[in-house]
C-alpha cells in the first residue's frame, strides 16, 4: 500500500526512490496529460498532437521477477484530430487537455479524453480469439460457392496475437465556447462533468446531443470579465458535491441538489499585505484542484504554493506547502516570458499522506504531510539509469553553492514538469517531462 | 516616443521568442518586485536581493511600473494574434493592467502632463495613454469592440459581422505562427498613414498647454524613421486576425473637442479600456 515518506528507514536525504523501467519513453509530442486507472494497471498518456498511449503493467512472473512492475506500451490510438471552425476561422487544437478513466465493469477499457472543446468516450478492449470456419466464406474472407459446400461446420474460436483496439463510443461536441480545462467523472458512473473557462456542464454518458448546464460564470457584460474557472472535479462518494477553482485563487464548493447555481461553500485564504505586489493575483490563480482519496480534504495548487483545505473550514488551508519560493524575487521575469502563467498540477498518494507536483528543470517536489519533510527529484535522461536510485536536488538561493546545488539563475525555465501522476495504491509515479514520461517506482517494492 | 515604441517592441519580441530566452532580460527589473514593494523609489535598499552586476542605476519605482505596463499591453495585443487567447492569461493580464492604472490614478501619475520627469519620459507615457484613452473615447461613443468579437459573443449567437473579418482572420491564422515575422511585415496602407497622422495630431493637441520647447522636442523628433516604426507596429496589429483592423480604426477616429485629460482623470474611461482590452 502507499505508506507514507517516513516509512522507508535510512538517511533522509538517501531518497529510496528507485527507477525501475526504462530511463523514458519518448512519445512523439509534448506529453499534456497523464493518468492512472482506478487499479494501476494502466496509465494513459495524451500529446499535443491529440494522440493516447495506454502502458500496462506486466504481470508478476517468476521466470522474470525483476520485471514486474514494468509498465509496456498497450494501445496508441489519435483520439483528437485538429479541426477548423468555419464560423470563427479559429483552428481547435486537437491536444489533449485531461484523460479520465471510468471503472472498470466488464472486459474492455473505459476514458474519457478531451480537447479544448470535445470530450470522447473511448472503449479499449482486448481480442485475442477470432473464430474460424465459417461455413459461406474462406479464411481470406472470400465466398465460397454455395454449390462445392457439402459439410457444415460450426465456427470456433481460435486464438490470435493479442490485439487491441479502441473505438470512439461517444463524441460529446457542441457544448464549450470556451476551452475545456477539466472533466471529472462522477462516483455514480452515470454522469460526468466538463469545465472550460466560464461554464460546467454535466453529462450523462449514454447522452451525447444534451448536457445540463451547472455553473456559468459569465457576466453579461464581457467586459465586466475578471475571473474565470481554471479546474474541476467532483467529489469522490458523494456524487451530487463538486469543486471547482477559479483564476482568482478561490475554491467553491458546490452542491448540484442546493436550488439555486450558487456554491455553499466558497474557500479563500486572506491575502498577506507584507506580500502584495501587481502580481499577487496572478500567482494566486490556481492551476489545479484535487481531491483527497478520503473525500475529506482539497488539495490547490498556485503558482508558488500547493495547500490542503479542510472542507470544513473555509477562511484558509490547513497546510501550505512552498514549491518553489526563490522564484519570487523573479516574478517580473516570469511574467514577461509567460512562464508565470504555467500550469502545474498537484496529486495525492494512494493514503493522502504525501502530495506531489512539478516545478522547473525538470524537478519535481513531494510533500509529506504527517512528517512534514519534503524532497525535490529530478527527471532527466542524464541523471537517471535503470533501476538507479534517484538523488534528491537542492536549489542554492543565494550566498556559497555547494557542489551538488544549483543556483536559481541555472534553472532551465524550458523544461516544466506540469502533470504527474501517482499509483493508486502503491509508490508508483509517472512523470511527464516535455515528449518524455518517466515511471519511477519505490524501492521497497 | 521612440523609447516607449523601442520598449513595446522589445516586449513583443521576446515575448515572441517564448520562455526559452531566459530571464536575464528584466532582472533588474525584479528587485523592484519582490516581496513587500513598497511605493517609493529604490536606492539599493535591503529589499533587494540578488545579483545586480552590470546594472548601473535601478530604475525609479514609477518607471518599473510604466515599463510594467507597457509589458502588460503588448501581451495584451499579442493575444490578438494568436489562434484563439488563452482567456484566463488574458484575464489575469487586464486585471494586472487595471491595478497599475488604478494605482497609478491614486499617484496623480496617470496624467497627460508629467511636470517631473523630462520631456522625453512625458512624450513616453503621452503615446501609451493617448491610444488608451482613444480606445475608450470610442468605447464611450458606442462603438462596438468587435476587435474582441471572438470571446465576447456566445456560442449560439449571430456571427454574420464576423463575415467580413473573416477574410483577414483566415489569412491570419495561415499566417506562420512566428510573431517575429508578423511584427517587421511593413503594411503602410493609405489608411494607416492615415491613422499615423491622425493620432499624431491629437497628441500635438494636448501639448497646447505644455511648453513650446517640449512641442518643439517633439516635432524634432518626428523623421521618418519614427514614423516607419509606429507605422510598423500599426501595420503589424492591422495584420492580425478578427477585426482588429477596427480598433485601429477606433484609434483614428476623429476625436471629440474635449481634451484629453478629461480622459486620463476619468476612470470609467479607464475601466472601459481595460474592458476593451479584457475582451480580447
Amino acid at each position: 500500500m502507499g505508506a507514507g515518506l517516513g516509512g522507508h528507514k535510512g538517511v533522509w536525504g538517501a531518497w529510496p526512490w528507485c527507477l525501475r523501467t526504462q530511463p523514458c519513453s519518448q512519445a512523439a509530442d509534448i506529453i499534456s496529460t497523464v493518468e492512472f486507472n482506478h487499479t494501476g494497471e494502466l496509465l494513459a498518456t495524451g500529446d499535443k498532437g491529440g494522440r493516447v498511449v495506454i502502458f500496462q503493467r506486466e504481470q508478476e512472473s517468476k521466470n522474470q521477477p525483476h520485471r514486474r512492475g514494468e509498465y509496456n506500451v498497450y494501445s496508441t490510438f489519435q483520439s483528437h484530430e485538429p479541426e477548423f471552425d468555419y464560423l470563427k476561422s479559429l483552428e481547435i487544437e486537437e491536444k489533449i487537455n485531461k484523460i479520465r478513466w471510468l471503472p472498470q465493469q466488464n472486459a474492455a477499457y473505459f476514458l474519457l479524453s478531451t480537447n479544448d472543446k470535445t470530450v470522447k468516450l473511448w472503449k479499449v478492449s482486448e481480442r485475442d480469439k477470432r473464430p474460424e470456419g465459417y461455413n459461406l466464406k474462406d479464411e481470406d474472407g472470400r465466398l465460397r460457392d454455395p454449390s462445392m459446400i457439402t459439410v457444415l461446420r460450426v465456427p470456433v474460436l481460435r486464438p490470435m496475437d493479442l490485439m487491441v483496439e479502441a473505438t470512439p463510443r461517444r463524441v460529446f461536441a457542441n457544448a464549450h465556447t470556451y476551452h475545456i480545462n477539466s472533466i471529472s467523472v462522477n462516483s455514480d458512473y452515470e454522469t460526468y462533468m466538463s469545465a472550460d473557462d466560464l461554464r460546467i456542464n454535466l453529462w450523462n454518458f449514454e447522452i451525447t446531443n444534451q448536457s445540463f448546464n451547472i455553473v456559468d460564470i459569465k457576466p453579461a457584460n464581457m467586459e465586466e470579465l475578471t475571473e474565470v474557472i481554471t479546474a474541476a472535479e467532483f467529489h469522490p462518494h458523494h456524487c451530487n458535491t463538486f469543486v471547482y477553482s477559479s483564476s482568482k485563487g478561490t475554491i467553491r464548493l458546490c452542491d448540484m441538489r442546493a436550488a439555486a447555481l450558487h456554491s455553499s461553500h466558497f474557500f479563500e485564504e486572506p491575502e498577506d499585505p507584507s506580500n502584495r505586489s501587481f502580481f499577487s493575483e496572478i500567482i494566486s490563480s490556481i492551476s489545479d484542484v484535487k481531491f483527497s482519496h478520503s473525500g475529506r480534504y482539497i488539495m490547490t495548487r498556485d503558482y508558488l504554493t500547493v495547500k490542503v483545505w479542510d472542507l470544513n473550514m473555509e477562511n484558509r488551508p490547513i497546510e501550505t506547502y512552498q514549491v518553489h519560493d526563490y522564484l519570487r524575487s523573479k516574478l517580473c521575469s516570469l511574467y514577461e516570458n509567460d512562464c508565470i502563467f504555467d500550469k502545474f498540477e498537484c496529486v495525492w498518494n494512494g493514503s493522502d499522506s504525501v502530495i506531489m507536483t512539478g516545478s522547473y528543470n525538470n524537478f519535481f517536489r513531494m510533500f509529506d504531510r504527517n512528517t512534514k519533510r519534503d524532497v525535490t527529484l529530478e527527471a532527466s535522461r542524464e541523471n537517471s539509469k535503470p533501476r538507479a536510485i534517484l538523488k534528491p536536488r537542492k536549489v542554492c538561493v543565494g550566498g556559497k553553492r555547494r557542489k551538488d546545488e544549483i543556483s536559481v539563475d541555472s534553472l532551465d525555465f524550458s523544461k516544466k514538469i506540469l502533470h504527474t501522476a501517482w499509483h493508486p495504491s502503491e509508490n508508483i509515479i509517472a512523470v511527464a517531462a516535455t515528449n518524455n514520461l518517466y515511471i519511477f517506482q519505490d524501492k521497497v517494492n | 516616443m521612440a523609447v516607449v515604441l523601442s520598449l513595446l517592441l522589445h516586449g513583443l519580441l521576446l515575448s515572441s521568442m517564448g520562455e526559452e530566452e531566459g530571464l536575464h532580460q528584466t532582472q533588474f527589473l525584479d528587485t523592484m518586485f519582490v516581496r513587500g514593494l513598497k511605493r517609493k523609489c529604490f536606492d539599493g535598499e535591503e529589499d533587494i536581493e540578488g545579483t545586480l552586476a552590470g546594472i548601473k542605476a535601478i530604475p525609479s519605482y514609477n518607471l518599473q511600473r510604466q515599463s510594467l505596463l507597457d509589458m502588460s499591453l503588448v501581451k495584451l495585443q499579442l493575444c490578438h494574434m494568436l489562434v484563439e487567447p488563452n482567456l484566463c492569461r488574458s484575464v489575469l493580464i487586464a486585471n494586472t493592467v487595471r491595478q497599475i492604472q488604478e494605482e497609478m490614478t491614486q499617484d496623480g501619475t496617470w496624467q497627460m502632463i508629467n511636470t517631473q520627469s523630462t520631456g522625453q519620459a512625458s512624450l513616453d507615457r503621452l503615446v501609451s495613454t493617448d491610444i488608451l484613452c482613444r480606445s475608450s473615447r470610442d468605447q464611450a461613443e458606442g462603438k462596438q469592440g468587435t476587435a474582441y468579437g471572438t470571446l465576447s459573443k456566445d456560442f449560439e449567437s449571430d456571427q454574420a459581422q464576423d463575415s467580413s473579418e473573416t477574410i483577414s482572420t483566415a489569412s491570419a491564422v495561415q499566417a506562420p505562427r512566428n510573431l517575429q515575422s508578423n511584427v517587421w511585415e511593413m503594411e503602410s496602407p493609405q489608411e494607416n498613414k492615415g491613422n499615423f497622422q491622425k493620432s499624431l495630431d491629437q497628441i500635438f493637441e494636448t501639448l497646447e498647454n505644455k511648453s513650446p520647447n517640449t512641442v518643439e522636442d517633439l516635432f524634432s523628433e518626428v523623421d521618418n524613421s519614427y514614423y516607419d516604426l509606429d507605422t510598423m507596429l500599426t501595420g503589424m496589429m492591422s495584420n492580425t486576425k478578427m477585426g482588429h483592423c477596427d480598433s485601429l480604426e477606433t484609434f483614428s477616429s476623429p476625436t471629440n473637442t474635449a481634451s484629453n485629460s478629461n480622459c486620463k482623470s476619468d476612470l470609467n474611461d479607464l475601466d472601459h479600456i481595460v474592458e476593451i482590452l479584457v475582451e480580447s
